[in-house]
């Protein structure tokens, strides 16, 4: 195999974990990921101008290509984040030097991980990067060995492994509808060849097996009956963690969901996904929006927003159709730049106030300004109030979808409803409520948060035609 | 194949569900690790004869991975770390046993009627190890379902990854099929190493997962 774009972006990340772990010096090493980061964004760019060719282990097209830039360049912006967050804890102890050389190469793991698992074009190397990179994630939850944190990871290790196993499940299924017709060997787990040959497959098999792959990497994608180890994760693991898992990760598990609904739609004896995913993509929406209202730590309710959220982006997905797959794609990106700029806010405002527990945190907008106004626009852009990008790309789902599904469409807006309502509920006393906490001037990198929200407000207003033409073609090839 | 042949995977696949039966009403640590082992030392003579018969020899590796790795170096380690940790032995399930086994032979009935009735156009070999592999790892799920115990929890993991491995290795010629069990015992040795049961040890003198429950949601 040939050094193309496509592997360069899994080597930078596997030669810079190597390389990390083996560093010593907080310091330096926190820049190297902050440039192993940047330069694997690059490359990724560069996938734009030359486009690589797929091989029987690697894939390229229009939809993963998506996937893969947004995901590098929030790596990138949270690599910069960390750098100043994890700065904090050296100081105030709450993370020993020693463990910074894991977290680093644990961090560009989690990278090759994720990346891995957008250019596979095998379903099986598929399965190994997506348990990898839930694998680096329990690790990393667990970094700060507290009594919740170990809780978290321990719940969450037990229910991931157990949705990768039924996804494997899943997948040697798969294997077993396309034996009969593509043959033996490594064919039919390629995936360029079974979406070809998906049609002749035996549709009562496929349909099984799409049952294991929903559960298993709905599992992932924390959507709700299978979501529980979700909030725990993101509360008690370091902040920058918690900004990858909401950005990133769980777009990843969708992204494995999404090709094999691809592989589905092609089959027409099959069942449809679509109702199975528009079913679970509601319930989410509407049980994430319920659980707002008693949250009483901050890191907690991003979180349960973040199952809100992939619910509407599922169920976007589950209708169907390229206007409503756009506006899936569109809400995606918008939620893993909102989220992210969130979790980067929230985890200097814990730092300053030295706790998660919304009771004890009182006027960020007097105390704290900078940080105090970015989560409120944070949070303006989050629950889809205009001009902000995700107003436009939650209009989008609804209007493409409420002349098909009028009832469904009410149900969604309802959620959404009710989630703005959770929210502002409970972040008012934080913005504008009486000064509580410790009010010391933050050392925060501000960058990376303002970068996002800038793009999600441009997004709002003025969606370059480029991006759209973009998305409009992998919204067709999605079906 | 000849009916032999059949014959005999047919013994071993059905034994690693009978393995998994027995795992179900142990009331003690030792016990039910004793039992993993037998279940590991079923899965690799099941492979090795699939080895045999599909004569496929890169399954001999995946055989030999389960019988010295699984049937041999986790539960001997799991027994030094309950040894050393002094963990009381016995096993507090969430549910009776007699209810254990009746969800138990549900779980089973369901998966044949699921797996047989979707698969009647694969080879008969196949279809029975499918439908004998989902037992297992629903077993398995069970199995983490009823225990509360953080070794118990993991030892049904384990089992439930040994289906997996018998269902990929039943579908004849997959590819990746050594690699995905190496990932497995990857997997798995991190846990068994002890990060977690070490650390859960240091930080809350127990290994039962009911202590962790108390700190269990948000902090108040």
């Amino acid at each position: 195999m040939s050094i193309d774009a496509l592997s360069t972006i899994l080597l930078i990340p596997a030669l810079s974990a190597a390389l990390l772990a083996i560093l010593p010096g907080y310091r330096l090493t926190a820049k190297l990921n902050v440039v192993a980061a940047l330069a694997t964004f690059l490359t990724s760019l560069s996938l734009f101008v030359v486009e690589p060719v797929s091989g029987q282990y690697l894939l390229m097209d229009d939809l993963n290509k998506v996937f893969i830039v947004l995901t590098t360049f929030v790596s990138f912006t949270t690599s910069v984040f960390s750098a100043s967050y994890i700065q904090h804890e050296i100081e105030t102890g709450r993370l020993a030097p020693a463990f910074l050389r894991f977290y680093h190469a644990m961090y560009q793991t989690l990278m090759f991980a994720m990346n891995l698992a957008l250019v596979a074009n095998n379903i099986g190397l598929m399965w190994v990067a997506v348990e990898m990179a839930t694998l680096t994630t329990v690790l990393m939850v667990g970094i700060y060995r507290t009594h919740e944190a170990l809780e978290a990871a321990w719940k969450y290790f037990i229910l991931g492994s157990v949705g990768i196993a039924l996804a494997l499940f899943g997948t040697i299924l798969v294997y077993m509808a396309a034996r009969p017709v593509v043959g033996e060997g490594l064919d039919g787990m390629v995936w360029t060849v079974l979406v070809k040959h998906a049609a002749q497959f035996d549709p009562a098999l496929l349909n099984v097996a799409f049952a294991f792959l929903l559960l298993g990497y709905g599992t992932k994608v924390g959507l709700a009956p299978l979501h529980a180890w979700l909030p725990d994760a993101h509360a008690e693991g370091p902040t920058p963690i918690s900004a990858v898992l909401s950005g990133l990760l769980l777009n990843v598990a969708l992204y494995a969901l999404l090709r094999f609904k691809m592989m589905l739609a092609v089959n027409s004896a099959a069942i449809a996904p679509g109702p199975l995913m528009v079913t679970m993509g509601l319930i989410s929406v509407i049980f994430a929006a319920l659980m707002l209202y008693r949250r009483r730590d901050i890191k907690r309710m991003f979180a349960y927003s973040s199952i809100e959220h992939m619910g509407i982006i599922v169920f976007a997905f589950g209708m169907g159709g390229p206007l409503a797959n756009f506006a899936g794609l569109l809400h995606m990106t918008m939620h893993s730049l909102t989220k992210s700029a969130i979790f980067f806010a929230v985890g200097h405002i814990a730092q300053v106030k030295g706790t998660q527990k919304i009771a004890d945190i009182g006027g960020l907008t007097v105390t704290n300004p900078a940080l105090g106004w970015g989560l409120m626009l944070g949070v303006i852009a989050i629950v889809g109030l205009p001009p902000l990008g995700i107003f436009m790309s939650e209009f989008l789902v609804v209007s493409s979808t409420f002349a098909r599904a009028p009832w469904l469409t009410v149900i969604l807006v309802l959620g959404i409803i009710i989630a703005l309502g959770g929210l502002f509920l409970r972040i008012g006393p934080v913005m504008f409520g009486e000064p509580k906490g410790k009010t010391a001037p933050a050392e925060a990198s501000y960058v990376p948060m303002f970068t996002h929200l800038g793009l999600v407000l441009m997004a709002g207003i003025y969606l370059p035609p480029v991006l759209v033409t973009g998305f409009q073609n992998v919204a067709k090839l999605l079906g | 194949m000849s009916s032999l042949q059949f014959d005999i995977a047919h013994l071993l696949a059905g034994s690693l569900v009978l393995a998994s039966f027995m795992m179900l009403y142990q009331d003690r640590l030792y016990a039910l690790l004793n039992v993993y082992a037998l279940h590991a030392t079923v899965l690799a003579l099941s492979v090795a004869w699939q080895a045999y018969v599909q004569q496929a020899p890169h399954l001999y590796v995946t055989a030999l991975i389960a019988l010295v790795f699984k049937a041999i170096i986790i539960p001997v380690a799991l027994h030094r770390i309950i040894k050393r940790l002094g963990i009381h032995r016995e096993i507090e399930n969430a549910i009776g046993i007699g209810l254990t086994m009746m969800a138990g032979i549900g779980l089973v009935a369901l998966s044949m009627v699921v797996m047989l009735r979707v698969t009647p156009s694969a080879d008969a070999l196949a279809r029975e190890d499918l439908a004998f592999s989902l037992s297992v790892v629903l077993l398995g799920l069970l199995i983490m379902v009823t225990r509360r115990n953080a070794v118990s929890q993991v030892v049904g993991f384990m089992s439930l990854e040994n289906g997996l491995v018998l269902a990929a290795t039943g579908a004849k010629g997959m590819p990746l099929v050594v690699e995905i069990s190496v990932a497995f015992s990857v997997l798995i040795a991190f846990i068994v190493i002890g990060i977690f049961l070490f650390r859960i040890r240091e930080r809350f003198d127990s290994v039962d997962v009911q202590e962790l429950d108390r700190f269990r949601g948000e902090r108040r």
